[in-house]
């Protein structure tokens, strides 16, 4: 974990076979390609997946893109199926049902819908019983798969379908709820949020950590959505640059309580350069509309802020 | 019990497709095509790539192949023309072209 | 040697399950099946048994981990009841979809709302269309050996498919009465180990469960999971065989009570069968030709022998524990007549409904609908097609 080399890990056997249905330049793909380089060559895995874009997309009959087992129950539920993967692990294990040399990771895969809202209830019931496994949020801020509903993730002021600007609307009313920060007041062992940077040693170093640390633990991946955020798929690495660059979305982890910033800009940018890029905030730039982003600003301010406290208290 | 994926299309009666629709089988998905979708494609200049590999992890397709820490040409079969890849060279060694 | 005992439906299902010793149980408490994993959950810690027991946080979550650690390759079951069923709704489906040959311990409860604690089957028939197998227990005894035969019935190589044992609550789940049980080594050799051919944790041989289908599979794949259900008739009753071989005690879709020379027949599900059967014995000492058919198999759904065994009759009380607010009768009562009009049996077949939430269903109400019966067809009476027994009026 101490040297990481992308060009090591690249050379790994790929565990996301190409051939599935997500959309060109799809963030999830990205992350969920990062986190299986995570597991170590002749781990094997069990991979767990909410309904959603990904499950739909990935496992077409008789078409499946995972090379590992792979498990798709329902929406809500991934947390829950995962939990009795795990469990019949170690019940097999126990009864000497498996090669002892065998050794199995759980990962599961949800979009903030099946995450954030529809499936909290299964995730924190898994989260807080400890089952030996890693959730993993692949946030795109909306229900991007029924298209581009609101979720509790979605930022405020977001043009979704179901908070839509018009006339008597500025799009959605509320501020996103802070998943990861809940997960980690379950004071389970590792929780981190990262997203794509260049190397991907902020992503692969936090999976590897996740999977590898015995326990629950949980990763918020931000994976941009070109169709929802309405950005050219090829710039999915600029936007990624910029929500950390603002410090929309903070790279940190909170590691067995331990608060830690993975990196702290040197200049935090200002929110425009981060909502501009985008076309679900376009709005926000017309004449009249400063207060919205000062707004926006002041939000992302105070729970940087926040984020601070919390790191310098560890 | 393994799944010969060849064997399953949409004309299959149903005494011959798996039960529960479960695959016995992993990663059947390569040989569904996706390069067709693509409306541009990204063209690969070798002569200009350092073998940085910044590409290979962005691809949302697994369509940049690596061996021995060097990449290859594009799996024209899966790549769907998204231009991450392009974007992220910092050698210009790959080139957006409009069509297939 | 069988040994002999007293208990409750719960505790003799809970005995079951450590004879069993499936590898994985997870469950939520509801009323009147909580002890169930109450019960379970001392054996483990007693050391009685080794099941790994997870303490999920709804009943949606205890399906979907059922079914998790079922197809991981692990013998899985939970227990519930009522609005415990009904939050697990979207989850039966899927259990049943996915081919997997699981347990669920069903205490019957009426269904929400008003919310009430007491027996109905408004549950289980509220999940009759989810692809299970549903057996329904009289009494304690039959929710033990029920129990056993759960798993050979599920796992079968033609079935694949979840079964739900399922028993009265409160009357049968909390009496205490006389019981039979099997010895553990017997129990043990009878139900076997389970041995998926393919599931998650068989490394270097990965499995994916759960796809997206496009129309043009889905539909197989329905009909394939409708032929499984058709198949566990032949071998719910192969199993039942080798049962009797164990226990003595033979079992079929259905038991008939002095139906031979029958003209008037009740058919009817679970507790009240025993109601039936006194009812039955007074009336033949009177010289009335009555009987009663106790529908063991609901799911699946034995039409054509049901209308044999009714054929030579004159009229049949069609009893549902349930109401299915169809206008037009109970679930038993839809699926009998159906069931008699496709075979061509055109008898009498008046549908009752009785013992919603607990409601008492006794001697003297059945007297009352074999009279019924009997002076609809001797005298011609007119009588109401589909009516509530003791309904205050």
């Amino acid at each position: 974990m101490a040297n990481y080399s992308l060009k090591e890990m690249m050379n790994k056997p790929e565990r996301l076979a190409p051939g599935h249905r997500m959309c060109a330049g799809c963030g999830a793909t990205i992350g969920v390609r990062a986190v299986l380089r995570a597991l170590h060559e002749g781990d094997q895995a069990v991979i767990g997946n909410a309904t959603g874009c990904m499950e739909v997309s990935s496992f077409m009959y008789p078409y499946t893109a995972w090379e590992d087992s792979y498990i798709h129950n329902a929406f809500e539920n991934a947390g829950a199926t995962l939990s009795g993967v795990e469990t019949a692990y170690r019940a097999l294990k126990k009864r000497g049902k498996l090669p002892e040399n065998v050794n199995y990771k759980f990962i599961t895969f949800g979009g903030d819908g099946g995450t954030y809202d529809i499936g909290f209830q299964s995730l924190s019931g898994a989260m807080e019983r400890g089952h030996d496994m890693v959730y993993v949020c692949y946030d795109n801020g909306a229900y991007m798969n029924t298209g581009i509903q609101r979720s509790s993730a979605t930022p405020m002021y977001a043009d979704t379908t179901t908070t839509p600007v018009g006339k008597q609307s500025n799009g959605k009313m509320q501020n996103r709820k802070d998943l990861a920060s809940i997960i980690a007041d379950h004071d389970v062992p590792y929780v981190a949020q990262t997203t794509f940077t260049n190397d991907f040693k902020d992503l692969h170093t936090k999976a590897e950590k996740a999977i590898y640390t015995e326990g629950a633990c949980f990763l918020n991946i931000m994976t941009p959505c070109p169709r929802g955020w309405r950005y050219e798929t090829s710039e999915i690495m600029k936007i990624c640059k910029l929500a950390v660059e603002t410090c929309y979305w903070p790279l940190y982890e909170v590691d067995h309580g331990k608060w830690t910033l993975s990196y702290e800009p040197k200049k935090k940018l200002p929110i425009e350069d981060f909502l501009k890029e985008q076309g679900r905030f376009k709005h926000l730039f017309k004449p009249g509309n400063e207060d919205l982003i000062a707004q926006f600003q002041a939000e992302v301010d105070r729970r940087w802020e926040d984020l601070q406290f919390k790191c310098s208290r560890s | 019990m393994r799944t010969d994926v060849h064997k399953i299309n949409e004309q299959t009666p149903h005494q011959e497709l798996t039960e529960g629709l479960m695959m016995f089988a992993g990663g059947t998905s390569k040989y569904f095509k996706t390069g067709e979708w693509r409306t541009n494609t990204p063209v690969f200049h070798a002569d200009l790539c350092k073998q940085c590999l910044l590409c290979a992890p962005v691809c949302p397709d697994s369509s940049i192949p690596v061996k021995e820490s060097k990449r290859l040409d594009f799996d024209y079969d899966h790549c769907k023309g998204c231009g991450i890849c392009a974007k992220v060279c910092p050698f210009g060694a790959i080139e957006m072209k409009e069509g297939r | 040697m069988a040994r002999k005992d007293r208990m409750s439906g719960n505790e003799a299902v809970s005995y079951a399950i450590r004879q069993i010793n499936p590898d994985v149980m997870p469950a939520f408490p509801i009323t009147p099946s909580t002890e169930i994993p109450q019960m379970v959950s001392t054996y483990i810690a007693n050391g009685e048994m080794d099941t790994e027991f997870i303490p999920v946080e709804s009943e949606h979550s205890s399906m979907s981990a059922t079914i998790g650690a079922q197809a991981a390759g692990a013998r899985s079951l939970t227990a519930t009841s009522s609005a415990g069923l009904a939050l697990m709704w979207e989850e039966l489906l899927l259990a049943a979809s996915n081919r997997m040959p699981l347990a669920l311990a069903l205490v019957n409860r009426t269904l929400s709302g008003p919310i009430n604690i007491n027996c109905d089957h408004s549950d289980g028939m509220g999940a009759r269309d989810t692809g299970w197998i549903q057996i329904y227990s009289e009494n304690n005894q039959e929710a033990y050996d029920n129990f056993v035969q759960a798993y050979p019935i599920a796992e079968h190589a033609d079935v694949h498919l979840p079964i739900m044992i399922c028993q009265d609550g409160f009357i049968t789940s909390h009496a205490v009465e006389n019981i039979e049980l099997l010895e553990d080594d017997v129990v043990k050799d009878f139900v076997g180990e389970y041995e998926p051919e393919e599931y998650l944790l068989n490394p270097g041989k990965p499995i994916a469960v759960g796809p997206y289908s496009v129309t043009n599979y889905a539909m197989e794949a329905k009909k394939n999971q409708e032929i499984a259900l058709e198949n566990a008739k032949e071998v719910i009753l192969e199993v039942a065989k080798k049962f009797e071989k164990i226990s003595g005690r033979s079992y079929g879709l259905f038991e008939e009570y002095k139906t031979e020379d029958a003209d008037y027949i009740m058919l009817i599900i679970g507790s009240a069968a025993g109601t039936a059967k006194q009812t039955v014995d007074d009336l033949r000492e009177q010289g009335k030709k009555v009987g009663v058919i106790k529908l063991r198999v609901f799911r699946p759904f034995p039409a054509k022998e049901l209308a044999e065994a009714l054929k030579n009759c004159k009229a049949v009380a069609i009893m549902d524990r349930c109401e299915s607010y169809n206008g037009n009768g109970g679930p038993l009562g839809s699926e009998v007549t159906a069931g008699l009009f496709r075979n061509k049996v055109m008898i009498e077949a008046v549908n009752y409904i009785y013992g919603l939430a607990g409601r008492d269903f006794t001697v003297e109400d059945a007297y009352e609908i074999f009279a019924d019966l009997e002076d609809m067809v001797v005298n011609g009476k007119e009588v109401e097609q589909y009516q509530y027994i003791r309904l205050r009026k």
